[in-house]
């Protein structure tokens, strides 16, 4: 790890204060990816702004038809929150298997969305479920936010605050985890909200998480497992590697979204 | 430089250190507690699993200075003089260990599920939630045993389990 200069802001707003005044300067959130890539040395801030302080982006609650996540509230708590097991029960199951126990102690909502990693769980039900990411400076659909492989629509400056999750009618997450790194090789979310069903595939895609539009309409037809039957993704724009190669991966994404909908329907 | 100021183990603690000090390293290099290993170093392994605030954490992927205030419980914070805390005794009893090295962390993860999850575990769970945590000799058998007696034996010790 290359030096840096820490700094332990006590709100959002002094962190925003901090992060425009300092030259070369990086938010830490969890720290579950920052750090390790800092000790590899692809990564060297010249001044950590530590978010771990700010009470104020930390917490869950219902606000009418959403449910709002503070941008520091850890994987645990949102999989061991009441209000998230009630309302949005598929967004607790996918805070409950990120990682391991103990990486869901540190890790972020907000940082996760923040570093859109391509196999991170949390982009997938942010997209399927039409969330609001806020931002010390604007509110950002999922569909603005997140916009290619690590990239977001987050300018320089800009703190993630929370993210509002609508409640939807039906909900369901599925993943083919990588049994050493728990990421996810394929994992698919599934939403249904009125006459509207959203699927989002993270894991796969070779630019991020993206929305998979033949499944949503089958499954705007009747939301059911059968209505997948024969539906196949392609393999073109795939990632392949060492753990999975495109056309398994592609193959994965139809099985995940079957599983994801028997979830969600309790079928 | 810059200062932090936590509990470890029951002990107020102040320490001067370079901002990229790993809470392992504040443990082991400046607190001489020892018992917290490094194993993979990337967030993995669980070797450098300790308790901040009553929760399991990577010891190796948390900045000290992010502990300001925290009050952290490493393995040498368990035993209560030279009794040995109730997981650390069914893990002994359990032979729940070939060469040790990942013991420590299997021990406060134990402990953390304990906390989480209560006393009675099934053997589904405690390898479901032993997830962050590799034993690379003997494989799991005896640790899942050991972590399932330790937590019935946690139960029947109310005392003790207050304290920790």
């Amino acid at each position: 790890m290359y030096a840096f200069t820490y700094h332990r802001p006590a709100t959002a707003r002094q962190a925003a204060g901090l992060l425009a005044k300092k030259e070369d300067a990086k938010l830490l959130a969890g720290g579950h990816t920052l750090l390790p890539t800092m000790k590899q040395r692809l990564a060297s801030p010249a001044h950590l702004v530590d978010l771990g302080a700010c009470a104020d982006l930390r917490g869950i609650e219902r606000k009418g038809r959403n449910v709002v996540i503070g941008a520091m509230t850890t994987h645990a708590e949102v999989a061991d929150s009441a209000i998230v097991k009630e309302a949005i029960p598929a967004l607790a199951f996918l805070a409950g298997h990120i990682g391991d126990p103990h990486v869901r102690h540190r890790g972020t909502i907000g940082g996760s969305v923040a570093n859109n990693d391509p196999a991170a769980d949390y982009p997938s039900a942010l997209l399927a479920l039409g969330a609001t990411v806020t931002t010390n400076k604007r509110k950002l659909t999922a569909d603005e936010f997140f916009t290619g492989l690590y990239e977001t629509a987050l300018e320089e400056g800009e703190i993630i605050t929370k993210v509002s999750f609508p409640v939807v009618s039906k909900a369901g997450y599925a993943k083919f985890r990588n049994p050493a790194s728990r990421y996810a090789l394929v994992g698919v979310f599934v939403a249904k909200r009125g006459s509207d069903v959203r699927v989002a595939v993270t894991g796969a895609g070779e630019g991020g998480v993206f929305r998979w539009p033949e499944a949503e309409t089958a499954l705007a037809g009747r939301f059911a497992t059968k209505s997948l039957d024969g539906l196949k993704h392609k393999a073109d724009g795939i990632n392949g590697d060492i753990h999975a190669d495109a056309e398994y991966r592609a193959h994965l994404i139809g099985v995940m979204a079957k599983q994801a909908v028997a979830q969600a329907t309790g079928k | 430089m810059a200062t932090v100021s936590l509990t470890v183990n029951g002990k107020a603690v102040t320490a001067n250190v370079d901002p990229r000090t790993l809470l392992v390293q504040l443990l082991r290099e400046n607190l001489r507690l020892t018992g917290t290993h490094v194993g993979c170093d990337t967030s993995q392994c669980g070797a450098c699993v300790v308790h901040v605030d009553g929760k399991a954490v990577k010891s190796c992927t948390t900045l000290a200075l992010s502990l300001e205030g925290a009050s952290v419980t490493t393995i040498e914070g368990l035993a209560n003089g030279s009794a040995l805390h109730p997981m650390q005794e069914a893990f002994r009893e359990h032979h729940g260990l070939q060469c040790g090295y990942c013991t420590p962390g299997m021990i406060m993860a134990a402990v953390d599920i304990v906390n989480r999850r209560g006393n009675d575990l099934d053997e589904a769970t405690i390898r479901e939630d032993l997830d962050g945590n590799i034993c690379r000799c003997t494989g799991y058998h005896n640790i899942v045993k050991a972590v399932a007696a330790g937590a019935e034996a946690m139960g029947k010790a109310p005392m003790r389990q207050a304290a920790e």
